[in-house]
């Protein structure tokens, strides 16, 4: 009677998600399994396209490069979300409604559109330049395009909504009387901070820094545009070998290793913190 | 354990919200080991006293001393106070050992004699070897007593429970009231205790504040309190009570001469302070202190229901003028619904209230 139940619970489970799955397949599973197999079926060999990239300065300077610019953008994101969340979880009513929308407004505007604006503000003799110049606080104009600092600037911009809003769910999930207990318990409010409030934003902040730091790692118009020639990612080095030399099994190894990456960073993250277990819930 | 915590002594001390007055200026003095109840209905102000003693909120004058300090100004991180919320607010990312040890690690206690008194405070509630659960695993009545254990381990001057046993079931209600009165007599120090449940005030306390209106209606101990009430409304709050609305026709040497509507007669019965001559007043008369007899001479009244509570038993009692009072007594199977009897009191159990 119970696995009757049970089997038919299967059943509907399973043509439920059945289209789904059918074209994930189709899209997904399928011509990523191709991709991939390019990386083992390059005429020079099984394993030259993963000798190439592993011997290739150039490439070990990418995935550097790439590493730090994912780090940087991660720590800066993770700082400046910091007060917004802090702040949308204290807002109530109307103003909260207001602060929500103006984080999630960015989203409503094509990555493209708002990577061509960064563009226009950081040029040598962009607003950015010459507000800088005039208000006397460097000489000259300073490089912010084509260079790391702008596919930061960029990328923080694109990826900052995603930091904020796991990191706001979790503070407003921190209830208030535990900070009052601490401060009763004679904790300074350093030690309320470090001891409770920081602990109980973790969840938040090790999923809003996973989301930064994946979806950095992968991103390419926005570092292709605001980078260009001077900082590469990987993404662009995978691109550049599809576009530019037709090495389809390097694109295809270059992709693999960063999946690797990725898969290697998401199984730590997880191992590192019990997230899984809902942490705090309850 | 030894220390009974410090005096307490509010003046003057008041709390509003815009145009909302939570707290009328208030005074109180709570002795070094004394376990004082703030006793009212949701909305009464108990609640704002015990966060302005904390230090949770700021009050809008008045100055409130622990010991012989000034804390007024302080923030309750710095008036060594114990305090027990009502939801318990422990500390999910800790266990029971380092959520009742956290008072003293931010006090910078060493390890060794942290661990020390914690496993000490830990038998005291009963808890022993539950020091590395998760918090999360503890049942209701266990949290309760961790949270108790955690606001007593860092020898507060001031022990502040609000309203701690509400989110228990009934049972466990009563078994923790008990633990709770043990504890204070044993290691008694400075409590104040909030609730809203006069039975847990009636058991717990050395003093009970009963408030109403931002306002201390009546501060004494149980006895004065139950016997003696200062008005109406702790009357009616406490116990269970006839209150008659009666004129006040005179008052000398504490007894004033009442003319009761109800009763079509004048009464005399001892009065409390606040009652005067030629105004209207309540007369309160205990479920308990009513006699029904078969003679003539006391009020009339019919006996419109009958209640067996067990050894007690509850009756319904309408008299001539349509006013219905409630009567308590040993179970007496010969009084049923329907007859006739003849109320009275002894005159010393009667006592005249003013309305508010």
């Amino acid at each position: 009677m119970r696995s009757a139940v049970t089997s038919r619970y299967n059943m509907q489970t399973v043509l439920l998600l059945a289209p789904a799955l059918l074209v994930l397949a189709a899209v997904f599973v399928i011509p990523l399994g191709r991709l991939f197999s390019l990386a083992f079926t390059d005429p020079a060999g099984t394993w030259v396209p993963f000798q190439t990239l592993l011997t290739s300065p150039v490439y070990r300077q990418v995935v550097a490069n790439t590493l730090v610019v994912a780090l940087a953008v991660t720590a800066i994101c993770a700082v400046l979300a910091w007060p917004v969340a802090y702040v949308l979880s204290r807002l109530k009513g109307v103003w909260f409604v207001i602060a929500l929308y103006g984080v999630l407004f960015p989203f409503w505007i094509s990555v493209l559109v708002r990577t061509f604006s960064w563009m226009l503000l950081l040029e040598r003799n962009g607003p950015l330049n010459r507000m800088l110049a005039g208000s006397g606080m460097t000489d000259g104009p300073i490089a912010l395009l084509f260079n790391n600092t702008g596919v930061m600037i960029g990328m923080v911009h694109v990826l900052l909504p995603y930091m904020i809003l796991p990191l706001y769910s979790a503070m407003t999930r921190i209830d208030r009387r535990l900070l009052l207990a601490s401060d009763g318990l004679g904790a300074g409010l350093l030690d309320t901070f470090r001891r409770i409030y920081l602990p109980l934003c973790l969840p938040g902040l090790a999923g809003g820094a996973t989301f930064v730091f994946l979806l950095s790692l992968g991103f390419f118009i926005t570092p292709a545009l605001l980078g260009g020639a001077n900082a590469i990612t990987l993404s662009m080095l995978i691109a550049s070998f599809v576009n530019d030399r037709l090495a389809w099994s390097l694109a295809a190894a270059g992709s693999l290793a960063l999946l690797l990456i990725v898969l290697l960073i998401m199984g730590l993250t997880a191992k590192m913190l019990p997230l899984e277990k809902g942490m705090f819930a309850k | 354990m030894k220390n009974t915590g410090l005096p307490l002594r509010l003046e003057g001390v008041s709390k509003r919200y815009g145009k909302y007055t939570a707290l009328t200026p208030t005074d109180l003095t709570v002795a070094a080991g004394e376990f004082l109840t703030l006793l009212g209905p949701s909305g009464s102000g108990k609640t704002t006293l015990l966060n302005l003693i904390a230090g949770y909120l700021e009050p809008m004058s008045g100055t409130i001393e622990i010991g012989s300090r000034d804390v007024t100004r302080l923030p309750a991180r710095q008036r060594n106070i114990g305090m027990v919320f009502q939801s318990y607010a422990l500390f999910p990312h800790m266990t029971v050992g380092q959520n009742i040890g956290y008072g003293l690690a931010v006090r910078g206690v060493s390890k060794a004699e942290s661990t020390r008194r914690v496993s000490e405070v830990l038998s005291l509630m009963r808890l022993e070897g539950y020091a590395d659960r998760p918090i999360q695993k503890m049942s209701g009545g266990q949290q309760q007593r961790v949270a108790l254990a955690r606001a007593l381990v860092i020898e507060p001057d001031v022990l502040l429970m609000d309203e701690p046993l509400s989110a228990l079931d009934k049972q466990l209600r009563r078994t923790v009231q008990l633990e709770l009165r043990r504890l204070h007599q044993e290691h008694g120090r400075t409590t104040i205790y909030v609730t809203h449940d006069q039975e847990e005030a009636l058991v717990l306390s050395d003093r009970i504040a009963v408030m109403d209106q931002g306002r201390i209606q009546q501060l004494g101990t149980v006895d004065d309190i139950y016997d003696r009430p200062a008005n109406a409304f702790v009357a009616g709050f406490i116990g269970e009570s006839n209150l008659l609305p009666v004129k006040v026709n005179a008052v000398a040497e504490g007894k004033a001469t009442t003319e009761v509507e109800a009763f079509r007669r004048t009464i005399v019965a001892p009065a409390a302070p606040g009652v005067e001559a030629g105004q209207t007043a309540r007369l309160l008369l205990r479920p308990e202190h009513l006699l029904l007899n078969e003679t003539d001479d006391g009020v009339p009244a019919e006996i419109i229901e009958a209640v067996y509570l067990g050894e007690l038993s509850q009756y319904g009692l309408a008299l001539e003028s349509g006013q219905v009072l409630t009567a308590r007594r040993i179970t007496d199977r010969s009084l049923r619904t329907g007859m006739k009897v003849s109320l009275s009191w002894d005159p010393g159990h009667a006592r005249v209230v003013p309305e508010n």
